[in-house]
């Protein structure tokens, strides 16, 4: 059967979902952003929760992610996109409010907002991009940043008593009494997508259902930051990055 | 909640006066001396009868967000501070102006700079007129200089910021703040349905029911269609200058002497007009209400027969800037002020004023 | 026996030719054009040895583009 009978005469089994833009993404080739945000793309539309999603784009690579997924979005100041949620959620309870954040926005300049905004237990939905670099700005040092790893800003490597130690930031939101999901997730497979889905739609559920502060971390690639090509930024992602942040639950209430 | 007569701080006033104007929101930090905003608020539990959403936040930058994000989803939403926790939040406010949320802010002044003095001061005047945070932008400032202001200037406030898209502020100070006066409060509004705010604010991020998704942003990459949106705030920022400049004139009829000052010093400098007065010295006062737009015209007005002015402010000299803008330098403008959180008496500033005669 | 048969429909000017679909493949149906490119410049993938695809969704999955549509058929 020649594909064109198959794709005339079959079943169309997977598609980009229609909440997703038809704009080209800006992202590198290989990027996970755009798994991640086809994701959460089928997840809004399978809740049926376009009328009342909105999203709080960050500071960095992700900032035009309201260019992308057909849903009302605030883009926050760099790190207070858990603030921004916070407001929009208190203030407009039917709504699906969920944050998307890099390491940087999220881990550095961010730290206290998302702490805080965890603690006190909104419920709201943390979308984590967690590929230890600065995307954006050039590939310089982020705060998950592995030690030895060569960035713009450790051209020699990451040094504990130069730059500190990598932050873990899954175990810290796990033991806070607000959260009340805290997972690790990777895009890499076609697998860990499935997996992957699963934990974004389980955290925007919390979210509706008033549990809490749901965090979905992805151990994610930047094979243009890595200077690898996608396919190897993929082997080394699951070499180096899955020994410093293991896949699976930290919490699950 | 009907119009009743009450007395009570400043700061109390504007919490109350926020319930009654049927606020959405209110996110704010504790710092001396307008923490009794947030802890008034918290003690008359409007999230009971209005249903307004009141949260103590981590910290001012974390506040300003909060208004940020509030106001772009078309509440009537306000965050409160004093001058060290101002600066902080100083990125959201030009994020709030950039997006053209109607937020309303209140910074009630203490002595700087640094972490400085929990004592009234009026040197924020530049940081609230002249920018405070990155870019072209302009607040709508308001400076009460009484109890019954500090309660008006909350619903004017609103009103301005909504009708424009533009982040409104009341520059109160720690005297306006602290001191306590008979105030009428005015009677309970109801908070608007969603409905009603999605009419009112058709671009606000309230879900993409029956409409196009909304985006509440202020980045532009492509450097001519930022210039665009800059000459929109411009021609926006002129609008309102023409529109809605305020100010309270007393004796500038007749004066020889012309008395400018705002806020808590306008009331003391009101005292040192009746005592020049007294004295045979024909004294005038000028209060500027909304100290951006600047009542440049109407200084200008007041100043024609004048033989001098005198700047009086709790600051090194900030608004007399914009005072010899207004009157182009043909008349004498002189500057007196006490600095850290020292409160002038009327006679020092008679006596300043009197210095002027020649 | 029945037996499924897959075809896939790449947004050819979607494609940014990261060939993350091609390893992710499990028979090796996928392939970056050598030689075409599309407006953008990018390798993009097609279908080489298309009777292979059992429209398994892996290279879809996996795709950051959502360039990928996916079709399946029961051949009898």
């Amino acid at each position: 059967m020649k594909p064109e009978d198959i794709i005339s005469k079959g079943e169309c089994v997977y598609k980009k979902p229609s909440l997703l833009t038809d704009a080209n993404m800006h992202y590198c080739p290989g990027c996970s952003h755009g798994v991640v945000h086809k994701l959460i793309a089928e997840v809004i539309e399978e809740m049926g929760m376009e009328d009342k999603a909105v999203g709080v784009s960050p500071v960095g690579c992700a900032v035009f992610a309201y260019n992308y997924i057909d849903v009302d979005w605030v883009q926050a100041a760099h790190g207070r996109a858990p603030s921004v949620a916070t407001a929009l959620k208190r203030l407009n309870p039917e709504n699906l409010v969920f944050t998307y954040q890099g390491d940087g926005d999220l881990a550095a300049i961010g730290t206290c907002e998302t702490i805080h905004a965890a603690n006190r237990g909104e419920n709201i939905a943390i979308i984590f991009i967690n590929n230890a670099i600065y995307g954006m700005t050039g590939g310089q040092m982020a705060p998950t940043t592995l030690l030895g790893m060569k960035t713009a800003t450790t051209p020699y490597g990451r040094r504990v008593d130069l730059n500190g130690h990598p932050l873990v930031m899954a175990p810290l939101m796990a033991q806070l009494d607000g959260t009340c999901y805290v997972t690790r997730q990777s895009v890499h497979t076609p697998g860990a997508v499935r997996k992957a889905k699963a934990a974004i739609r389980k955290a925007f559920e919390n979210s509706m259902a008033g549990k809490g502060t749901s965090m979905v971390e992805i151990v994610s690639t930047c094979n243009s930051g890595w200077k690898l090509t996608p396919a190897q930024a993929n082997e080394w992602m699951v070499e180096h990055m899955f020994k410093k942040y293991p896949l699976g639950d930290l919490k699950n209430e | 909640m009907e119009s009743e007569i009450r007395l009570m701080k400043g700061n109390e006033a504007l919490a109350h006066a926020m319930i009654r104007y049927g606020a959405d929101g209110y996110f704010g930090y504790p710092i001396t001396p307008q923490s009794e905003v947030l802890e008034t608020l918290e003690a008359e539990m409007p999230w009971e009868t209005t249903g307004m959403v009141v949260l103590q936040a981590e910290s001012e930058v974390a506040a300003i967000n909060m208004v940020y994000a509030g106001a772009g989803c078309g509440k009537a939403v306000c965050t409160s501070s004093s001058s060290p926790g101002m600066s902080l939040m100083q990125e959201g406010v030009s994020y709030i102006a950039a997006a053209e949320l109607p937020a309303l802010l209140i910074n009630c002044m203490r002595g700087g700079p640094g972490l400085g003095t929990i004592q009234p001061s009026q040197a924020d005047y530049f940081q609230t007129t002249k920018g405070g945070g990155h870019g072209d932008y302009h607040l709508i400032a308001l400076a009460p200089s009484s109890v019954q202001e500090m309660c008006d200037f909350v619903a004017l406030g609103w009103d301005l910021a909504f009708k424009y898209r533009n982040p409104a502020i009341i520059l109160a100070d720690g005297i306006v703040g602290q001191m306590m006066e008979k105030v009428v409060l005015p009677e309970q509004r109801s908070r608007r349905t969603q409905e009603e705010v999605r009419k009112q604010c058709p671009w606000a991020v309230t879900g993409k029911k029956n409409r196009k998704r909304n985006v509440i942003t202020s980045l532009e990459l492509e450097a001519p269609a930022m210039e665009k949106i800059n000459n929109h705030l411009q021609a926006k920022y002129k609008e309102i200058e023409a529109n809605e400049v305020r100010y309270e004139a007393l004796n500038t009829e007749d004066c020889d002497y012309l008395l400018v000052a705002f806020g808590s010093m306008a009331r003391i400098c009101e005292k040192v007009m009746e005592l020049a007065r007294k004295q045979g010295l024909k004294a005038g006062l000028l209060r500027p209400i909304t100290l951006w737009p600047f009542p440049a015209a109407a200084i200008a007005e007041a100043a024609k027969k004048a033989k001098g002015i005198l700047v009086v402010e709790l600051s090194a000299g900030q608004m007399i800037e914009d005072v010899k803008l207004a009157v182009n330098c043909n008349v004498e403008v002189r500057h007196y002020g006490r600095l850290g959180g020292v409160v002038p008496n009327p006679d020092e500033v008679l006596d300043a004023l009197k210095g002027m005669i020649k | 026996m029945a037996k499924i048969k897959g075809a896939v429909v790449v947004d050819v000017e979607r494609c940014k030719g990261c060939n993350l679909c091609v390893v992710a493949c499990p028979l090796d149906v996928l392939e970056l054009q050598p030689r075409e490119v599309n407006n953008r410049g990018y390798h993009f993938a097609y279908m080489k040895n298309h009777e292979k695809c059992i429209g398994c969704q892996s290279c879809a999955l996996v795709c950051p583009d959502g360039c990928i549509s996916v079709y399946r058929i029961q051949e009898n």
